[in-house]
């Protein structure tokens, strides 16, 4: 009980990350039906933003106020990850709009590989680890000599990402942008002759789910202390999966999917083996894809002729 | 004259403001990366150092870049695009004389590259260049069955080139069997896995079809790692038997290929006898490409690609067709891996990760899929390109000793895909053409059949094979 107990609380921290980066695929999914390939990789980037930043911070300003460091962290990495977003879509993918199908997928494999390389180059190969810090935990429970502990990294990581959701469902639901960008997603050419601006929509829309990709990399960065330029791929894949299984284009189903893919990973690695942790997640995908392939909370595909 | 001056003034006025927004994009993207350096200290802690002059340098380049491209480039595209296409005749007439050039480049390649760089430098070019650019030519050609001519992408290729080569080496490592034996049963376990694997993805489609794809290929990777009483998980199977020249070995011996043909042993034989074998299987796969497109088999593939909907209505299977194309790649996988895994005499699960998968799909999709010769030259392109930076030696005399151009080939590659399917997206060769069409005249493919007087054209007109 004090393990499993233990695993839900690990496994929704990581699932809030998996969350956070699965909003950017089903988001650019639903609005140009493109599976984001190199999502993975800007959230990795996003990260060693949030790496320069924090040593920027701490070492160089000397801010030490955890709270004040981290919002700057988080503004910093926001913001120029969004740049970077921004800047491939209108280099790599705007003009393969309307193309043939294959080609902005190759574009972003493309991407994806140069990213990685470019971090990898820029910022050497090794594995980047910062100090430890901000490592006070809270025991909820105890029993059989095994503490159940909360760590004020997690109550973070958990308020952070409940916050920003709850500011980017307000935007999606309530503002004009919002409204402009389920229009897109429903009809590109009618909301273009409605008077909605689509290239702008498309970009705002790359913006945010950069920016919830920069939160995502700085909490992954906080959380476990370390960044390698390859971090980009399996996290990428996971939070696809994890958008795929809430139902790809549902903003919902991708928060959803996260928590479920973070806790089925964390359960799996505590009661079966950490060798085949990433195997599950693959088998699920997989699985996901042939037998429920509208996802949990998506709407089924129709064909048309 | 004044007219002309000031249209030139405001034309570097527009081009220097475009240089200025570039220039501050590109300040903005390289400034946390490129600006600062994170590196461990001898404390081993992480600190900062600055990059100013070549955050600076870079900048400068790309907004440099823009500015050209803005006040000459730009204009001289778009003057170009108002004048009228030529037609595509010399074009044709180009690629009937591409096909055999190549080819013979391909047979005398060995040959030219021993007399020209002598025998030590030989062994670099034909194993580095030659064998390396020929297996990806294979994998290409196989994957373009998938991809090219049936149109289900899998990014997951590199699975079944992983089980060739297992198969291979494991089988013989085991139970001492030869290369010719296992070449056909590698081809054949990669074919039953295509059809394994290939079974529970039929009903995706498109994009949905290319992540399972992916899946697979890393859930196969992942059991190669941790599977080790079988496959030895990272530490690889090592001690791989080569191939024989039909069961004469090429070592030193009194029985070994330089000593049977009374030659003196070198290395160079087993280097050359290898470039030809691939060289051989490549061309296999390619004539068989070329004759399956003929068969019902391969336009119900063309069909499949063009529009499932419609093939399904037309009464063709489906399920078999997909399943075949799957099969088919698979085994050509198969033998190149199993080549692959002769060549090296060592394989570990670290030769076939995603990367090289993608690497493969790129190469069919840049060469323009379903054209043989355009994936060859991307291959040539994208792993000769990438090869040849490890040659660039003297680049050190200009950035100085620490350069090392090695650690630039994936950054290129990924940024030639990119810049590749921006400017063609369709691919280097883009001939998608059905190798069977309703009404057809003057495709590259077809031959003119001479009309006979009186009779109404055949509806389907088919190439004469």
């Amino acid at each position: 009980m004090e393990v499993f107990t233990q695993q839900l609380i690990n496994g929704i921290t990581l699932g809030s990350i998996y969350g956070l980066i699965a909003i950017g695929y089903t988001m650019v999914f639903g609005i140009i039906g493109m599976v984001n390939f190199a999502h993975g990789d800007v959230f990795m980037v996003s990260a060693f933003i949030a790496l320069v930043t924090l040593l920027l911070v701490t070492t160089w300003l000397g801010i030490g106020s955890f709270v004040v460091a981290l919002l700057i962290v988080l503004i910093v990495a926001m913001l120029f990850t969004s740049l970077v977003n921004w800047a491939i879509e209108r280099v790599a993918y705007r003009p393969l709009r309307g193309s043939f199908r294959l080609a902005p997928l190759i574009s972003a494999i493309g991407m994806s590989i140069f990213l990685s390389n470019f971090v990898q180059v820029a910022q050497g190969p090794r594995v980047k680890s910062i100090p430890p810090f901000f490592n006070e935990v809270i025991v909820l429970m105890s029993g059989n000599g095994y503490d159940v502990a909360v760590s004020y990294k997690q109550i973070v990581v958990w308020i952070v990402t409940a916050a920003l959701l709850l500011v980017f469902w307000f935007v999606v639901t309530k503002t004009a942008l919002g409204r402009a960008q389920r229009a897109c997603e429903q009809d590109q050419k009618m909301a273009a002759l409605l008077g909605i601006d689509v290239d702008r929509t498309v970009s705002v829309t790359f913006v945010i789910a950069a920016a919830l990709a920069a939160v995502a990399g700085t909490m992954y960065l906080m959380y476990y202390g370390v960044v390698s330029f390859a971090d980009g791929f399996v996290p990428g894949v996971k939070a696809f999966t994890a958008a795929v299984l809430g139902g790809i284009g549902s903003l919902p189903g991708a928060v959803l999917g996260g928590l479920l893919i973070g806790l089925i990973e964390t359960m799996w690695s505590a009661y079966f083996s950490t060798d085949y942790k990433d195997v599950a997640a693959f088998s699920i995908l997989a699985i996901t894809m042939i037998f429920l392939p509208q996802g949990i909370l998506g709407r089924p595909d129709v064909e048309k002729v | 004259m004044a007219p002309e001056a000031s249209g030139l003034a405001s034309r570097v006025v527009g081009a220097l403001r475009q240089a200025a927004i570039t220039g501050l994009i590109a300040f903005g993207l390289l400034l946390p990366l490129i600006g600062f350096n994170t590196v461990q200290n001898i404390r081993n802690e992480l600190v900062l150092e600055t990059r100013w002059p070549l955050l600076a340098a870079l900048v400068a380049i790309i907004a440099g870049g823009r500015f050209l491209h803005a006040l000459l480039i730009a204009p001289w595209l778009a003057r170009r695009a108002l004048r009228p296409r030529p037609e595509h005749a010399p074009r044709v007439r180009f690629a009937r004389w591409l096909v055999p050039f190549v080819l013979g480049f391909a047979i005398v390649y060995p040959p030219l590259a021993l007399s020209i760089t002598g025998v030590q430098g030989a062994v670099k070019w034909i194993d580095n260049f030659g064998v390396q650019i020929l297996i990806y030519v294979m994998l290409g050609w196989g994957l373009n069955i998938v991809v090219g001519l049936a149109g289900l992408l899998d990014l997951g290729y590199v699975a079944f080139y992983a089980v060739g080569a297992y198969s291979y080496a494991l089988l013989a490592n085991s139970f001492g069997l030869s290369f010719w034996i296992l070449l056909p049963v590698a081809g054949c376990l990669a074919a039953f896995w295509g059809i394994l694997l290939g079974f529970p993805v039929l009903r995706l489609r498109g994009d949905y079809l290319a992540i399972v794809t992916l899946a697979f290929g890393e859930i196969i990777r992942l059991i190669l790692i941790n599977w080790v009483p079988v496959t030895n998980g990272y530490a690889g199977v090592s001690g791989i038997p080569r191939p024989t020249f039909f069961g004469i070995p090429f070592n030193a011996s009194d029985e070994g290929f330089a000593a049977r043909f009374g030659l003196e042993f070198s290395p160079i034989y087993r280097t050359i006898f290898l470039y030809y074998l691939i060289l051989a299987l490549a061309l296999v796969t390619a004539a068989m490409t070329v004759r399956l497109r003929q068969l019902p088999i391969g336009r119900a593939w063309e069909a499949l690609r063009e529009d499932e909907i419609a093939c399904r209505s037309l009464g063709i299977n489906t399920t078999n067709t997909k399943l075949t194309a799957f099969a088919m790649g698979a085994m050509f996988a198969g033998f190149a891996g199993s080549f692959f895994a002769a060549r090296q005499g060592f394989i570990s699960p670290e030769s076939f990760t995603f990367m090289e998968s993608a690497v493969i799909v790129a190469i069919v999709v840049l060469g323009g899929m379903g054209s043989l010769i355009g994936v060859a030259i991307a291959a040539v392109i994208m792993i000769g390109g990438t090869e040849i930076m490890r040659e660039l030696d003297f680049l050190k005399a200009i950035f100085g000793n620490d350069f090392d151009p090695n650690q630039y080939r994936m950054l290129l590659f990924g940024f030639a895909m990119v810049l590749i399917m921006v400017w063609r997206p369709r691919g280097l060769i883009a001939t998608r053409e059905p190798s069977t069409l309703l009404h057809a005249h003057h495709g590259p493919l077809l031959r003119r059949e001479p009309q006979s007087n009186g009779t109404q054209p055949s509806l389907v007109r088919e190439r004469q094979g």
